[in-house]
């Protein structure tokens, strides 16, 4: 057993509202800089939907992740010899249509304009060339299913999928979607890492977050295709890669990461979790039906006494085995298993873990009405017995969340149902019957766990949510260096501009 | 001193140190700024058909010169048969048109462009415009001055060596014409920019890629934390307590 630490991640798509505050937060903090215009380290895109980069799903295309090949674990991109002989041009990566052409508006022209018979408009100009831009995209340009017959009925996900329910879901009366928040997974087998030819991309032994060492990036840009999540990105104008940061220079003074931080859903929870890295090579490995599991195999008991004195052994200190077991993920994911990372078949082993969202029944339309059969009070029972018929069609959270198998995805939407229905007549009727006890322990989870579930998703304070490890930066100076001599050597020595070379 | 001195002696010299002390300096200490500086993202169509070709043709076509060098006789041996003359020269001749069109493409797609224009420094066509000349004044010496195979042991690879080996003979290349001179001061010239241009990006070739781990996980402070710290810095003031823990793996550093 070789425990480490990882700060990791829940996202509780229930309650995503679909701000985008925090694509904003992060935006502010990190990419509104020359090259970076386009970059959303944190985005929210639209399900069903294309996504941001448009597409990126499509790993036919993309190349991005791991595949099996012959039994062993290969990146899908390249080879390493081919990785080599690709530099020149990288046929998978993706251009900056795929993206979209960043603009801003030509605000000045509403104050220069000569005087004419028409009212002046700020024309969108390119960010890049400074010239008038016809715009045909740009950030969240499917937002709320917009465009849909082009985006969200090419979204990938649909595989195997009825088309008589891809159709029902473009009735107008039918419809339905959830947000998908997305940032950099954080991988526990990254395909950036393993694609970079000069090794400039590497993971924190300490916390698990995943940096380009942007002196030793030398712009090959093989990361780019690599990640499946598109999740590394090229800056044009220094020519070298950048992605999430998880914020660590937040993380080590002991505050969340500002897209965490700022999510007025109150849906992001972080907090440390131990896991075995021996068992980072077959849980990748294991067979697509098993992915899931593996990964939460390799997801060891914070609580256990062994897994505490390997940790121990490691270099662990006490105080991250502490935050580990306080750790809201830790909860989700292991001890209710009700978070799934996305798209498990990329074999990264993602580390930031979806809640799937609940999604209404579907309503027959009789004459115009909308008509259930159901006295509204009867519905989540008629949805807990009947998932098919839940609007967002199960197959396709599976395609999303558990690499197609909808049993995976079934016992957690049963318990979600479980804590809706048992605290809604909790508080509605005051009381329990015996129905909704039944239901409850179909659900396999009990009044105790509901109750747990329902304070942690619903009512908990911001020191719930993140459970920042302490990192000690207090101490920095003393590990690397003695104290006395470094207060003398400081301010010697010269940090470079972050500027494009010749 | 004379033309042919300061042209084919000195210059190299300049060239070679520039080359060496500047690419050193500029690796070290602004590691940052040195990339492919790919453009890949703003437009692939037209990269593609000028960078894959440029970038084989001028490899393969390094590796022929870098072979003349090392491998005189060889070459000799190799030419003595006319049939296998005609053969190297007319791959050679063929290279360098291949690889003059990439170069022609990536020249176009330079300049024509707007978003690559848009990162676009003097230096970038500079580098671009010398690599034209390298190429140009080679195929013009390939089928005027023939057969450039067959010389190029007996002139260019002592005058070369002279140079490497600190003792210069400048004069062996004194009576060239003046389409082959210019070729050879335009290498010394390539080398000289070299470190100051997007063309250092040759010496980041990253073959380590070969064999290095797929994966990189690197602890921050592991290895310093696991040395003994000196007692003489006590990082708490207050307590024996943390102290006493910093002697074990760990310890008050949980987070390591
Ligand atoms: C041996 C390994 C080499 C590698 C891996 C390599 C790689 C690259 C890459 C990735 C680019 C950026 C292409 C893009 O825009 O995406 C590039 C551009 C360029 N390379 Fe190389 N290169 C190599 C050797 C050379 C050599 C030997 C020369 C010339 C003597 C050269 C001259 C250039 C030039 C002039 C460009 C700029 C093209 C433009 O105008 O966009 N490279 N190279
Ligand atoms: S999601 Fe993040 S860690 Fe995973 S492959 Fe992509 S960039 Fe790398
Ligand atoms: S800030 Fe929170 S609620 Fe708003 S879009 Fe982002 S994740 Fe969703």
């Amino acid at each position: 057993m070789n425990v480490r630490a990882h700060v990791s991640m829940t996202f509780h798509l229930d309650k995503c509202i679909g701000c985008h505050t925090c694509s904003v937060a992060c935006k502010n903090l990190w990419t509104d800089r020359k090259g970076t215009e386009y970059m959303w380290w944190n985005n929210v895109e639209t399900r069903p939907g294309t996504g941001y980069p448009t597409g990126w799903e499509d790993q036919e295309r993309f190349k991005g992740g791991w595949e099996k090949k012959n039994g062993q674990l290969e990146l899908r991109l390249h080879s390493r010899a081919r990785g080599l002989t690709n530099l020149f041009y990288n046929p998978a990566l993706p251009e900056l249509d795929d993206y979209y052409e960043p603009f801003t508006f030509d605000y000045q022209h509403l104050f220069s304009a000569p005087e004419g018979d028409d009212q002046p408009v700020a024309r969108p100009v390119s960010m890049i060339t400074g010239e008038p831009l016809n715009l045909e995209a740009g950030p969240n340009w499917d937002d709320d299913l917009g465009g849909s017959n082009l985006y969200a009925q090419n979204d990938p996900n649909w595989a195997g999928v009825a088309p008589e329910i891809q159709a029902q879901m473009a009735e107008i009366e039918r419809v339905a979607f959830n947000y998908m928040p997305r940032i950099c997974n954080h991988c526990l087998n990254p395909a950036c890492v393993a694609a970079c030819p000069s090794g400039a991309i590497y993971k924190r032994a300490e916390d698990g977050v995943v940096l380009v060492n942007e002196n030793k990036c030398k712009g090959w840009r093989m990361c780019v295709a690599a990640c499946p999540y598109k999740k590394v990105y090229y800056n044009w104008a220094t020519g070298k890669s950048e992605k999430c940061i998880l914020c660590f220079p937040r993380l080590e003074t002991g505050q969340a990461p500002a897209c965490f931080h700022s999510c007025v859903g109150r849906i992001r929870y972080l907090g440390a979790i131990l896991y075995d890295a021996d068992r980072i090579a077959t849980a990748a490995n294991a067979e697509t039906q098993e992915l899931v599991q593996a990964q939460l195999d390799a997801i060891l008991d914070p609580f256990d006494p062994q897994v505490i004195a390997a940790a121990r052994a490691n270099g662990l200190g006490e105080d991250w085995i502490k935050a580990a077991q306080a750790s809201p993920v830790y909860k989700f994911v292991k001890v209710w298993k009700l978070a799934l990372p996305l798209h498990p078949e990329y074999r990264t082993m993602a580390m930031l873990f979806y809640i799937p969202p609940l999604s209404p029944i579907v309503s027959s339309i009789e004459e115009g009405l909308v008509r259930l059969e159901l006295p509204p009070e009867k519905v989540d029972f008629e949805l807990f017995n009947h998932l098919e018929k839940a609007r967002l069609p199960l197959e396709y959270l599976a395609n999303l969340f558990a690499a197609g198998n909808v049993e995976v995805i079934k016992p957690i939407l049963r318990k979600l149902l479980a804590v809706r229905i048992y605290k809604r007549r909790q508080s509605v009727e005051g009381s329990i019957d015996p129905a909704t006890l039944k239901i409850v322990e179909a659900a396999g989870t009990t009044p105790e766990e509901i109750e747990a579930i329902y304070q942690l998703t619903t009512k908990p304070t911001l020191q719930e949510r993140f459970v920042v490890p302490p990192y000690h930066r207090e101490m920095a100076t003393e590990v690397w260096n003695d104290p006395l001599a470094h207060k003398g050597e400081t301010g010697v020595g010269f940090i470079e501009l972050p500027v494009r070379g010749d | 001193m004379n033309w042919n001195i300061l042209l084919f002696q000195v210059f190299p010299y300049v060239a070679l140190a520039l080359l060496i002390i500047v690419s050193f300096q500029r690796m070290r200490g602004k590691p940052f700024s040195v990339s492919s500086l790919s453009s890949q993202l703003l437009e692939r169509k037209l990269l593609y058909f000028g960078s894959v070709p440029f970038h084989w043709g001028v490899l393969f076509i390094l590796l022929g010169h870098l072979l003349a060098l090392l491998l005189p006789q060889g070459l000799l041996l190799w030419n003595a048969v006319p049939m296998r003359l005609f053969v190297l020269e007319i791959t050679g001749l063929a290279l360098a048109l291949w690889t003059l069109g990439g170069l022609l493409v990536l020249l176009y797609r330079r300049l024509s462009n707007r978003r690559i224009l848009a990162v676009t420094r003097p230096t970038d066509v500079i580098v671009l415009l010398l690599l034209l000349v390298s190429i140009l004044t080679g195929i013009l010496t390939a089928v005027m001055y023939r057969y450039g195979s067959f010389w190029f042991p007996s002139v260019f690879t002592p005058y070369l060596w002279s140079i490497f080996t600190l003792r210069p003979r400048p004069e062996l290349v004194a009576d060239l014409p003046f389409w082959i001179q210019l070729h050879v001061f335009n290498f010394w010239l390539l080398l000289a920019v070299f470190p100051f241009t997007r063309l250092i990006h040759i010496i980041t070739v990253p073959l380590g890629y070969l064999w290095r781990p797929w994966q990189l996980v690197i602890w921050v402070r592991k290895h310093r934390r696991l040395q003994p710290i000196p007692p003489a810095a006590p990082p708490y003031p207050t307590s024996a307590k943390p102290q006493a823990a910093l002697q074990d793996k760990g310890g008050a550093y949980g987070s390591d």
